[in-house]
């Protein structure tokens, strides 16, 4: 497995957000490397998700920055369009266009975005497609696809743009428990591989085996960030203890 | 919470279904869609078949009955059905005052074609501007809004009679010197168009929102998002209300007779006036149907093909 590099990725600084009354980040400060996998862990509404899609510029931030590569992305006179094409970002629920096919839903932003002609992208589709066994499905409509393949397939769209950096939040968490394997082998293959990776994700497992580091939530500030074996056998705060325990009860680790 | 770890003992019998199981695991009497759509409402096999033919043909027999038994029964038929009337009006006189009813209905075909290619476009537009967020935007909100509501509410036979007399009384170059059908076409357009800007609308926020978000987490611009992800989804979702009021523009094609134009209605309004004979009503009665019902095969076949194509494989 490649290491985090030295350079920096992505840097976000006392970020804040909040939907009106309901205040959901409250100052975070998150580094990361290239070539780093960093999961984000810690339950329900503890604004794991709310992170990832300002850091994808979905949702605007109330105060904080945040750099992307060593340029600043929020502030006015950002183009977003031009940051998302560097951060890919897979959702919960695959949210694949259900009037394309495959092929189609993969192709569409390099062509349209990238303004790559038809055949370069769908060479590109196809090798993806092929590289994480979804080439059998290339003609298909979303419809007939497993949970699992959609959210392969969510992946493979992503990454057609060639993005620096992936982010991915809870992509197992609609999956039924038969289809989570096949989804976590393709975001190991693609951490093997180097990418820079933000998961927000409930599998305590997973997260073990494949981050270099791990950051616990909770209403909306980082208790803790260590590696995980460290924070998973010795985590330093209590309000972790207290997470990690409940998981434990839950027979999830 | 749905999240499940890997390689967990997990109760088989949780959850519904299993989308993956192709059906197999589905318990007798699950909702099943068959061949075509949804089957809640028919009855039960051949028996069924039996009892509604039977009770359509009572229908009918009761009704042709009533029909015929009644005491102006042979004058009616006259004046509504007579074959000779249908046939003289259907062709047309011009030396005994009348005109073809087969041949206005040309118009109303023009005029519905004419009045739809532009109500599509112009009907989107409102709809679109009505769902803007911009602040800068917000005058022109205003104004699509007031369109919307007035035109929905003012009958249509107002809109075109203020247009068709009252445009060419303003003397103006050009504009005042069109066709009566024209300004009707016209009318068609503006009254319709607030009711298909409503429709498109409907359409628009019934693609849900997270598409919108993964359009545009790709990086496609708000306007190739609003192209190729949400407003071909929008336009399948809008296909039968679409359809319902393009059937009603065809036969509000109609109301431009009032101008004097000669189009299937006034025909048949002409030749029932010279010759004191309906018959020529039900001939245009009968064309608008011939025009209506196979765009309503037509649309049926769109839908059940794009159904068709999304979920072949048999998934339910």
């Amino acid at each position: 497995m490649t290491g985090p590099s030295g350079t920096e990725a992505i840097r976000i600084e006392d970020l804040h957000k909040s939907f009106g009354p309901n205040v959901v980040l409250r100052g975070i400060d998150l580094a990361v490397d290239s070539h780093e996998v960093v999961c984000l862990i810690g339950a329900s509404g503890s604004g794991k998700s709310t992170l990832l899609r300002c850091v994808n510029l979905l949702e605007p931030i109330d105060s904080g920055r945040i750099s992307l590569l060593g340029h600043q992305i929020t502030g006015p006179n950002i183009d977003a369009n031009l940051v998302r094409r560097q951060v890919g970002i897979v959702f919960q629920s695959f949210n694949l266009f259900p009037h394309m096919t495959v092929l189609r839903n993969v192709t569409l932003a390099p062509m349209k975005v990238l303004r790559l002609p038809r055949s370069q992208a769908e060479e590109q589709a196809r090798a993806l497609l092929d590289r994480f066994g979804l080439s059998d499905k290339r003609d298909d409509y979303p419809d007939r696809l497993s949970g699992g393949q959609q959210q392969r397939v969510a992946i493979v769209r992503a990454l057609a743009m060639q993005p620096q950096i992936m982010l991915l939040d809870e992509v197992t968490s609609a999956l039924d428990p038969e289809l989570v394997a096949e989804v976590l082998d393709l975001i190991g293959e693609l951490a093997r591989g180097g990418m820079t990776m933000i998961i927000a994700t409930h599998e305590m497992g997973f997260a073990r085996d494949i981050a270099h580091r791990v950051c616990f939530l909770e209403e909306g500030t980082i208790i803790e960030d260590a590696p995980p074996a460290e924070l998973f056998t010795d985590p330093k705060d209590e309000r972790t203890r207290r997470f990690l325990r409940r998981i434990v009860e839950a027979k999830r680790l | 919470m749905t999240d499940n770890q890997a390689g967990q003992p997990v109760d088989p019998f949780m959850g519904l279904p299993q989308r993956t199981a192709g059906g197999l695991f589905a318990p007798p009497g699950t909702f099943v869609t068959g061949g075509r759509g949804p089957r809640l409402f028919t009855g039960g096999g051949r028996q069924g078949t039996i009892v509604s033919t039977l009770s359509t043909i009572v229908v009918l027999v009761a009704f042709v009955a009533i029909f015929a038994l009644a005491p102006g029964a042979r004058t009616v038929a006259h004046a509504f059905f007579s074959p000779q009337a249908m046939w003289q009006s259907f062709i047309g006189n011009p030396k005994k005052g009348y005109y073809s009813v087969g041949a206005a209905v040309w118009l109303n075909i023009r005029m519905f074609l004419a009045a739809e290619a532009l109500i599509l476009p112009f009907a989107l537009l409102v709809a679109l501007i009505r769902l803007s967020t911009h602040p800068a935007l917000f005058p022109i909100r205003v104004l699509a809004t007031a369109y919307v509501d007035f035109f929905r509410g003012v009958p249509l036979l107002l809109v075109v009679l203020a247009l068709g007399l009252g445009v060419p009384g303003l003397y103006l170059p050009v504009i005042s010197t069109q066709p009566d059908a024209v300004y009707g076409v016209a009318a068609l357009v503006l009254s319709y168009s607030a009711y298909v800007s409503e429709v498109y609308r409907a359409g628009l926020n019934s693609v849900h929102q997270s598409q919108v978000a993964a359009a545009r987490s790709l990086g496609l611009p708000h306007r190739t998002a609003l192209r190729y992800v949400i407003l071909p989804q929008a336009v399948r979702n809008i296909i039968p209300p679409l359809l319902n009021d393009f059937i009603s523009l065809q036969k509000d094609t109609a109301l431009v007779g009032t101008l004097g134009v000669i189009e299937a209605n006034q025909a048949a309004n002409i030749y029932a006036s010279t010759v004191f004979n309906y018959s020529s009503f039900t001939v245009a009665a009968i064309l608008f149907l011939l025009l209506t019902i196979p765009l309503a095969r037509f649309t049926d076949r769109l839908i059940e093909r794009d159904r068709q194509r999304r979920l072949a494989g048999g998934m339910v």
